[in-house]
């Protein structure tokens, strides 16, 4: 077998331009975690099963685990590390801490950045539809009504079922 | 004006901001100069040995540094009590590596170390195994002829064995005028949290280790690393703040830990191991358990007579034990009772605590056979438990420490609109849909055990408090921290709490709901002790104003001492460790539990669930359209991080009834679904209504705190209200978990 090759890609990672050189059996999920240091997008199964990796990439939500970084050659990113503007938390991420959407911490990230793009996306209008579109994103603890809670409190200043 | 108390404020977790900006660092995310990743492969034989193993094509690769196998491994502790750590039971603890001998299916029988993660795991796979198989048990029912009483040890002081047989349990139920009984089975569920458990070991320049661990015991590794490897305590420090779920799978050091320090202390340089998630299912999980049960009434509806049998799994080499059958007599008195415990060993890993052991796998039995007995009388369930609420705890003669159960009954019922039940089954429709109501009661153990901590006094006037705790997602941070600041008056602004550090002083594992009662208790000694070292300062400064006072006639509060009676004659903590040269005034201190004391009560956390499900009957799917659990758990520091621990549990609840097993391939002696695709847990779309309400309770003898702890009473009583409530929907008892939709066609 001959040995892959180093190839070397551009990604646009939270408004900075990095050069990265990877080999092309790297996921984008290592690629930020091993490579760049962005630890913030998690690794849950590595298999597109739990949500915990997912980020914004070019503006609509993915699974970075199930994404070699080759594919993403001149994409814009967007991971957790790159959410809040500056000191100023998006409001997802205000109202996560205000409904104690979380309890050990590690799905959040991934529930966070699936929000946005949820949102973006612009099909869910009701709770039904949100808790439906987010069910890609596990959570372990049980934080789930609060996740929810979160998000329907910015998408339309709170709702109940 | 005055600093307001912190305890019972409802408060947000002191560190959301890092964990919602990605900021929060976990076990596996740690750098290293020159670090290395290692992979480990399994074995996919159940037993037998390993004949040869060849890791030559492997170590060919460019990359591949070192692959270890138990052919060149390191020499390590010989004696099994040398890989014993604090939660190990009865036995023989596994030691990775150890010999050529096959256990159990997927134990971990080599580790690549290479450059990249994707190397090792690549050269993994090109680790060639021969094994010798050998014939293999890993089913329960089909064990059951070998079950035997679980040998005792020091894990059998916070699990005791079943009471002893009360009156002729044999002769009561046969004359009893309602009957009810039922055999209960659950199999083996993982506890798989989100994240994946890792270790990165540091190797420092002295030799030193310091140790990034997925766990929730920073000692107890601390204690099994320097035990295994021979090394000094002091040079082994594991780190742990952030902790991405654990649920008793962090309790004992797992084999990542051993595999990540054996391969930086054999290359001289970190190395991070992090499991795949079929590896999660590797290790310990809930044992499969079969229960019987046989309740008998007199008309009235007391309870006449009690049996409860349960069979549970266990590895060949540990003897794993829970506490299953105790419970019923401690909830309901009968003057016959009967209570059987016995494990079946088996070649599987050794099963570990899974949030709630024992207490939920014993609940659902009881609770659903009580359902059964309420239906025999023709009593409402609720009305059912009410007659047999018990004032004392029967199974021991002792008195309840404190018990508002029957609050918890009184005000779920009313909030739930439990007299909206119509008795029948089958009787309640919404649409095509069939209604059932269901409720049951939940009882968790509150226990205490001993712990240090440390308070200081720092140079800015400000408190810090330090305890080698970890903080699993249950909110220790933040509650230690109201805790602290309650015992010196501080606002919580003024107060800092680290944790998650076996070098601070010491704290036990964390689990069985103990921490806050334990860990709390240990700050709020420390907090008095400085608070009475603060004073004496203060006082020497006053002089002869303040000479003949009492620490009981000044106030700490918003960061001075002051007079009671003149609140204008004050000192500032600023001024005190002014007149201290400018040091921090600081003291560490032990806090145990007073036994001789406790030892006379009962002491429980008490909860109801009511549950509504809709059933749809062509199809079968059970949906848990509204939950409410009512708690009744002594003080609650933080109605907010408390409300979501019930949450947690209560979602637990609805997935161990409706979704959660681990699938085994008894031929193969292997689980079948090892992913998280396949072992399914509610997502947000399964999830509806759940509402907690906490039922005010004091508690002046648990401890000094009156706190009862919240991480597993949550999941203790949902499983058997959502079967109850299914029995009610449609008419069916289905006493198997989880509740397929299959058994309702």
């Amino acid at each position: 077998m001959a040995a892959p090759e180093l190839r070397s890609i551009n990604l646009n990672i939270n408004k900075e331009q990095h050069v990265l050189q990877v080999l092309p059996w790297v996921s984008l999920l290592d690629a930020l975690r091993d490579h760049l240091q962005l630890t913030g997008t998690k690794k849950g199964c590595d298999h597109g099963q739990c949500g915990a990796c997912t980020i914004l990439c070019d503006g609509k939500r993915i699974v970075s685990c199930l994404t070699l970084a080759v594919m993403k050659d001149g994409a814009s990113i967007t991971t957790i590390e790159g959410i809040a503007d500056g000191e100023q938390l998006h409001p997802l991420q205000k109202a996560f801490i205000e409904h104690d959407a979380f309890q050990c911490g590690y799905c959040t990230p991934g529930q966070i950045c699936s929000a946005i793009g949820m949102i973006q996306e612009g099909k869910a209008k009701t709770r039904a539809e949100v808790k439906e579109l987010m069910s890609g994103n596990l959570c372990r603890c049980g934080a789930n009504i609060g996740i929810i809670d979160a998000i329907m409190e910015v998408m339309e200043g709170g709702s109940n079922e | 004006m005055s600093v307001q108390p912190s305890i019972g404020k409802s408060l947000n977790r002191l560190e959301g901001h890092l964990k919602v900006t990605g900021a929060a660092r976990y076990a596996g995310e740690y750098p290293g100069e020159n670090l290395v990743y290692g992979y480990i492969a399994n074995s996919t034989i159940t037993k037998g040995k390993i004949k040869s193993i060849n890791t030559k094509t492997a170590l060919s690769l460019k990359g591949v540094i070192e692959v270890f196998t138990h052919k060149n491994r390191p020499s390590l502790a010989w004696f099994d009590f040398q890989y014993a750590d604090m939660d190990a039971p009865p036995g023989a603890a596994f030691k990775p590596l150890a010999d050529a001998e096959i256990k159990y299916n997927g134990q971990p029988i080599a580790l690549v170390v290479a450059e990249t993660f994707e190397l090792a795991r690549y050269a993994a796979t090109l680790i060639n195994v021969e094994y010798e198989e050998d014939t293999f048990e890993t089913n329960l029912i089909d064990n059951l002829d070998k079950a035997r009483s679980p040998k005792l040890g020091l894990a059998t002081f916070l699990k005791p064995p079943p009471t002893k047989p009360v009156g002729n349990y044999q002769k009561a139920y046969e004359e009893s005028y309602a009957k009810a009984s039922g055999e209960f089975y659950h199999g083996t569920e993982h506890h798989n949290p989100l994240e994946l458990f890792a270790t990165t070991t540091i190797y420092e320049k002295d030799g030193k280790l310091t140790i990034y661990d997925k766990t929730q015991g920073t000692v107890n590794c601390q204690i099994y690393v320097a035990n295994v490897f021979g090394l000094k305590y002091k040079n082994v420090q594991v780190i742990s703040p952030y902790v991405g779920g654990a649920f008793g799978s962090g309790l004992r050091p797992q084999f990542q830990l051993f595999f990540s320090v054996m391969a930086a202390l054999e290359l001289k340089r970190p190395v991070r191991v992090t499991l795949d998630r079929h590896q999660m299912f590797t290790f310990g999980h809930r044992p499969p358990t079969l229960q019987r049960t046989h309740f008998g009434a007199d008309t009235t509806g007391k309870i006449q007579a009690l049996h409860h049998a349960a069979y549970a799994e266990t590895s060949r080499f540990e003897d794993y034990t829970e506490v299953v059958v105790n419970w019923s007599n401690v909830l309901y008195p009968s003057k016959n009772t009967l209570m059987e415990y016995k494990i079946v060993p088996l070649d599987v890993f050794s099963p570990l605590d899974m949030r709630a052991p024992g207490g939920s796998t014993g609940s659902h039995a009881i609770e659903s056979t009580m359902d059964e007995l309420s239906y025999a009388l023709n009593i409402d369930p609720l009305e059912l438990r009410l007659i047999n609420y018990s004032e004392i705890d029967e199974s021991t003669g002792r008195p309840f420490s404190s018990k508002e159960l029957r609050q918890c009954y009184l005000q779920g019922a009313e909030k739930f609109g439990w007299s909206k039940r119509s008795p029948q089954t089958r009787s309640m429709k919404r649409g095509n849909k069939l209604v059932g109501y269901g409720m049951a009661t939940g009882i968790w153990e509150t226990m205490q055990l001993p712990a240090r901590a440390e308070a200081q006094l720092t140079k800015d006037g400000k408190l810090h408090v330090l305890s080698a705790i970890t903080d699993i997602g249950t909110g220790t941070l933040t509650v230690m921290t109201q805790i602290a600041a309650d015992e010196l008056g501080l606002s919580m602004e003024d107060v800092s709490f680290s944790y998650g550090d076996s070098k601070m002083p010491f704290a036990p594992i964390q689990g069985g709901s103990f921490t806050v009662s334990t860990v709390g208790s240990a700050i709020k000694a420390a907090g008095s002790a400085l608070r009475h070292k603060i004073y004496k300062k203060a006082q020497a400064i006053k002089g002869s104003a303040w000479k003949n006072l009492k620490i009981e006639d000044v106030v700490f509060n918003g960061g001075c001492v002051s007079l009671k009676k003149n609140l204008s004659d004050t000192i500032s903590f600023r001024e005190i460790i002014a007149a201290n040269k400018g040091r921090m005034i600081k003291t560490t201190n032990l806090s145990l539990p007073k036994s001789f004391k406790l030892k006379k009560y009962t002491r429980a956390a008490h909860s109801a669930a009511f549950v509504e499900v809709e059933v749809d009957e062509e199809l079968g799917v059970i949906n848990v359209t509204r939950a409410l659990t009512t708690v009744a758990a002594g003080r609650i520091i933080n109605p907010k991080t408390a409300r979501s621990q019930i949450l947690g549990g209560m979602i637990w609840g609805i997935s161990k009834a409706l979704r959660e097993e681990t699938i085994t391939d008894h031929e193969m002696g292997k689980y079948m679904n090892q992913n998280l695709a396949e072992y399914h847990i509610p997502v947000h779309a399964d999830l509806h209504e759940l509402e907690v309400v906490f039922v005010e309770e004091k508690d002046d003898i648990v401890n000094e705190l009156g706190t009862k702890g919240v991480g597993e009473i949550g999941l203790v009583a949902i499983p058997p209200a959502i079967a109850n409530a299914v029995f009610h929907a449609t008419g069916k008892r289905i006493n198997q978990f989880p509740i397929h939709f299959d058994s309702l066609l």
